[in-house]
């Protein structure tokens, strides 16, 4: 398998993921205005902040889903909001993406879902196919799983079956949104260690939408933090980092779980 | 001072609200009102939403509301329903403005929904254009695996169907036809109205109902569930893959399942001719051969093709606009066959103006 090692990505020292004055919003309602951020190549950056606030919408926009009111999005300092058909589809190409729920495609079974990327984009032979499509799930932890349906699966098992797929192609970019709510503690720390073993192992950058403390603690390098009230970005950082010297009360009552501040909100 | 007593439960009735309302309104100098709770036995919701009734109409004519007599409980909801809205746009509007805006929304949501599909149309033209020169991502399997749920396996029904409508046709036709002694212009009544008509609607209606549900409840599942997202991110796209294959599969099947549905129509036809009117098979068919001109037979089948489009692209359409919510696939559904029933029997107005005009 092709690891994306070579010499010319490892050495631009642009950042990977660049995000300008977006913009966002369904019809005449804004969501989020004025984000500004970018993500170097490597790490994994997280999007946080209290439900409704728009981190889905931002992930939506980031994959091209839906495009912005204002703004633009650049990928390797190539604009993927204003580039042509050609360009935006070799980006996309790049990207792996895990869904809320997986969104495994349901007339398929497991192996088919992991191998129809494959099938499309590569040259590989059927036999060449199956033969990475196990390798791909038993990275996840779903060996012997090959001809199941995705309804014959449990949530957390549709999940890393979302993920085996998200990373068919060895993306360069991982996208995850709530990769582990929804699982026991045990099995989102699992998917957690998970996350790092394929950042090391495929060296992708990865973009993880959550709002689980301990995952944010455990693998964030750095972070957004979204809020609805004011709609945009009010904090950006390493999260441990946030958790030590951010002085906002919204970011503080969100990473210490309201307690710190939880005697000033009830005085409101 | 609203002395509160007994027990209040959901399972009760409400004690109406309009006679404290009433008092509200009548005394003009009322400033404040409190509440007494010493009496009150067991509380639940009922009791809340009975204290925000009187808070909200009380404020409506700034008059104080005093809530320290009510149970600490209460209190305590009434901080949380109370504390930050949510949304902010709950305005209190006027019936006469609702309705106008009622009316705008419709008007404009009808524009969008034209809009949309005429988007949809146009992406799967272009999506029909690369298939043609060899460009676009469909997988044949897909096409075969559409093309037997939506052919072989919708022949029992139809069959069913057509040979009723057949002996219908001919039963209406055969107490008419009897009195004036023309009993063998039965085939020709049967023949062409199957033929040219009946044929193809009944077809495009059981499609409509059978496999126009069907997309739109399948794609508008993939819709809600993010699978449709998943395959467009991944480049590719999501009209070629899953659009053309079933519009394909239901445009090849429509003729072929119009033919069956022709001939098991007539069939019926000839068999209350034959148990009624005592018309041998040999001499109704004879009679039906003579009667229909290919002209109008192929036609028949060309109506059903068009029909196969519309109920396939009204499918496809409305299970791709499916919203969030599961509701929306049962939602979608509705649609599709609503739409495609009303464009079908629309087009088949048409078809026969045109065809009149061009002496068909
Ligand atoms: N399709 C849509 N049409 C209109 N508004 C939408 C749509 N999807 C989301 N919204 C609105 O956009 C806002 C942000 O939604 P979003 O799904 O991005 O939140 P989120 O931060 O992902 O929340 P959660 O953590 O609960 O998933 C919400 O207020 C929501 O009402
Ligand atoms: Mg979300």
């Amino acid at each position: 398998m092709p690891m994306q090692q070579t010499t010319e990505q490892l050495d631009s020292s642009a950042p990977h993921i660049e995000v300008r004055d977006l913009t966002m919003a369904y019809g005449d309602r804004v969501v989020l205005t004025d984000i500004n951020f970018s993500v170097r190549r490597g790490e994994i950056f997280i999007i946080m902040g209290g439900s409704g606030c728009g981190k889905s919408t931002l992930l939506r926009h980031m994959v091209g889903l839906i495009r912005p009111a204002k703004g633009e999005i650049l990928y390797n300092g190539v604009s993927f909001t204003d580039s042509d058909p050609r360009t935006r589809d070799a980006i996309v190409r790049r990207f792996g993406i895990l869904y809320q729920g997986g969104a495994l495609w349901s007339s398929m079974t497991l192996a088919e879902n992991v191998g129809l990327p494959l099938a499309e984009f590569t040259l590989l032979r059927p036999d060449e196919i199956r033969e990475i499509v196990s390798l791909k799930l038993a990275m996840v932890g779903l060996k012997g799983f090959e001809d199941f349906y995705p309804s014959e699966l449990s949530g957390g098992m549709r999940k890393r079956g979302g993920l085996a797929r998200a990373i068919a192609l060895d993306p360069e970019i991982l996208f995850f949104d709530e990769p582990t709510s929804g699982l026991d503690p045990l099995s989102a720390r699992l998917f957690d260690d998970l996350i790092l073993e394929l950042r090391a192992s495929l060296g992708a950058t990865v973009v993880v939408v959550s709002h689980e403390l301990a995952s944010i603690f455990a693998i964030g390098d750095d972070s957004l933090f979204l809020d609805a009230g004011s709609r945009t970005a009010i904090a950006q950082g390493n999260p441990r980092e946030l958790l030590e010297k951010c002085e906002d009360p919204r970011v503080r009552r969100f990473l210490t779980r309201g307690k710190e501040t939880a005697r000033e909100a009830k005085s409101v | 001072m609203v002395e509160l007593m007994g027990s209040w439960r959901l399972g009760n009735a409400l004690p109406p609200a309009t006679e404290i309302d009433r008092q509200l309104k009548s005394d003009g100098r009322l400033r404040r009102v409190a509440f007494d709770s010493t009496q009150l036995g067991a509380w639940d919701t009922s009791l809340l939403a009975f204290v925000v009734r009187i808070i909200r109409s009380g404020s409506a004519r700034g008059i104080e509301i005093d809530s320290s007599g009510l149970p600490e409980g209460v209190q305590h909801l009434l901080r949380l329903v109370e504390s930050k809205p949510s949304r902010s746009t709950s305005e209190a509007v006027s019936r006469w403005r609702a309705m106008l805006h009622n009316l705008g929304t419709a008007t404009l949501s009808f524009f969008e929904a034209g809009l949309s599909l005429f988007d949809f149309v146009g992406l799967t033209v272009l999506a029909f254009l690369k298939l043609l020169t060899g460009r676009a991502r469909m997988r044949f399997s897909d096409l075969m695996f559409q093309v037997q749920a939506c052919g072989v396996q919708a022949l029992g029904i139809l069959s069913l169907i057509s040979f009723l409508v057949g002996t219908i046709l001919a039963f209406m036709g055969a107490v008419q036809l009897r009195q004036f002694g023309a009993s063998i212009y039965i085939a020709d009544l049967v023949g062409i109205g199957i033929a040219r008509d009946m044929g193809a609607m009944m077809t495009a209606i059981i499609m409509a109902g059978r496999t126009g549900a069907a997309y739109a409840a399948e794609l508008g599942s993939m819709k809600v569930s993010e699978e449709i997202d998943a395959l467009s991110t991944m480049g590719i796209s999501p009209i070629e893959f899953l659009v053309l294959p079933r519009l394909i599969a239901l445009v090849m099947m429509m003729p072929l399942l119009c033919l069956y549905a022709d001939f098991l129509g007539m069939l019926g036809g000839s068999a209350v001719a034959a148990t009624v009117l005592n018309i041998s098979f040999v001499s109704y068919f004879g009679r039906t051969a003579a009667a229909v001109s290919l002209v109008s037979f192929l036609g028949g089948l060309f109506k059903a093709t068009i029909y196969g489009v519309l109920v396939a692209v009204a499918g496809c359409w409305r299970g791709f606009e499916a919203q969030a919510g599961s509701s929306a696939v049962g939602e979608a559904a509705t649609a599709a066959v609503v739409d495609s029933i009303v464009w079908v029997v629309t087009a088949c107005g048409l078809f026969a103006v045109i065809f009149n005009v061009m002496h068909l």
